[in-house]
């Protein structure tokens, strides 16, 4: 059944840009048909390899940003580093029709399963929303009602991935409930100055800890140990965060 | 960025794992040698800027796996965990 296949031998397989559109000035998404792809499960991610005509070649991880499915496709969403080798390429070279050799699924501890009924909190910290969109989306395509809240740090409004469907989602009833943190600059008129996380947001943007929710915490792993020793001073138990970080250490995401 | 945050985390090395181990590391169990500590190895600190990776307990700093591919070669230590325990069926 797609979506369900964890186990078995990961292997390299090969990959074609079938759609890219831009999420913002510096992150595009990427959508790709891949040969015999087995399906994934929200949260998991894929190793993408890039050769040149000299034979080097660079490996980096990103986060699969789109809901399980059936029909050999998925979205990765990449953001650009300056001096980086890959997101570059992927974010200003790749045009529909190119190939790039991608390995995976990979990863079965940072997941949303559509069985998981539990109250679920997100904390997302830039481009670490990824992985936890396709969880929302994951959400929705299996028709889920597990209670979902997102608490999204970004720079900066413009720096905001998906604007548009997180707007959508936050103007249904009995969907998803998403708050924003702006750590630079803010929209206009709004309430909180520009900040990082804290404890007074944990309180009002996440679920109280006595709902036992399981959070997942993506970003850098500045921003993940920040929100993750907030979560547990305000009352959460460990056992029930699950965390990804990346950086530029290996140029995650 | 504060170089005692210059790691990622378990998550970021299975790609790479995946060359040697056919089930999901991420949410393998293994108990560090040092301290005793049981974690998802998804949780241990992964520090890739050498040769290879090196994972470490987030509880505790000690070297949990070592791993290097050098020129189509894999080579892995372990003796950093007294076991592994891995889901051999997963949902």
């Amino acid at each position: 059944m797609a979506g369900t296949a964890v186990l078995g031998r990961v292997t390299w397989r090969a990959a074609k840009a079938v759609a890219v559109h831009d999420e913002t000035a510096t992150a595009r998404t990427l959508a790709l048909a891949i040969c015999d792809w087995p399906g994934h499960v929200a949260g998991q991610h894929v190793d993408v390899r890039l050769t040149a005509p000299d034979g080097y070649s660079a490996v980096r991880s990103y986060s699969i940003a789109s809901a399980p499915s059936s029909d050999g496709r998925i979205e990765i969403t990449v953001e650009r580093l300056p001096n980086g080798e890959v997101s570059p390429y992927l974010t200003q070279e790749v045009v529909v029709g190119d190939e790039l050799e991608l390995r995976g699924p990979i990863g079965g501890w940072f997941v949303w399963r559509s069985v998981q009924t539990e109250p679920i909190q997100l904390v997302a910290g830039g481009s670490g929303i990824v992985p936890l969109m396709a969880m929302i989306r994951s959400r929705r395509s299996a028709g889920s009602s597990a209670p979902f809240r997102l608490l999204y740090s970004v720079r900066e409004p413009e720096t905001v991935f998906y604007r548009d469907e997180l707007q959508a989602l936050s103007n249904q009833g009995d969907s998803v409930v998403i708050s924003y943190v702006y750590t630079r600059v803010t929209p206009k008129d709004w309430p909180r100055p520009a900040g990082r996380i804290d404890a007074p947001l944990i309180g009002t943007g996440t679920w109280p800890s006595t709902l036992r929710p399981t959070s997942y915490v993506c970003g850098t792993t500045s921003f993940v140990e920040h929100a993750t020793d907030l979560l547990i001073a305000a009352g959460h138990d460990r056992e029930r965060i699950r965390t990804e970080r990346f950086g530029a250490t290996g140029e995650r995401k | 960025m504060n170089a005692s945050m210059n790691y990622l985390d378990g998550n970021a090395a299975a790609g790479e794992l995946s060359t040697i181990f056919v089930a999901d590391i991420t949410s393998a169990e293994g108990q560090c040698a040092n301290c005793g500590g049981k974690k998802p190895f998804a949780e241990a600190h992964l520090y890739m800027q050498c040769p290879g990776l090196v994972a470490r307990c987030a509880l505790c700093g000690h070297v949990l796996l070592r791993f290097a591919n050098v020129q189509g070669r894999v080579f892995l230590d372990l003796r950093g965990m007294t076991y592994l325990s891995v889901d051999a069926a997963p949902q």
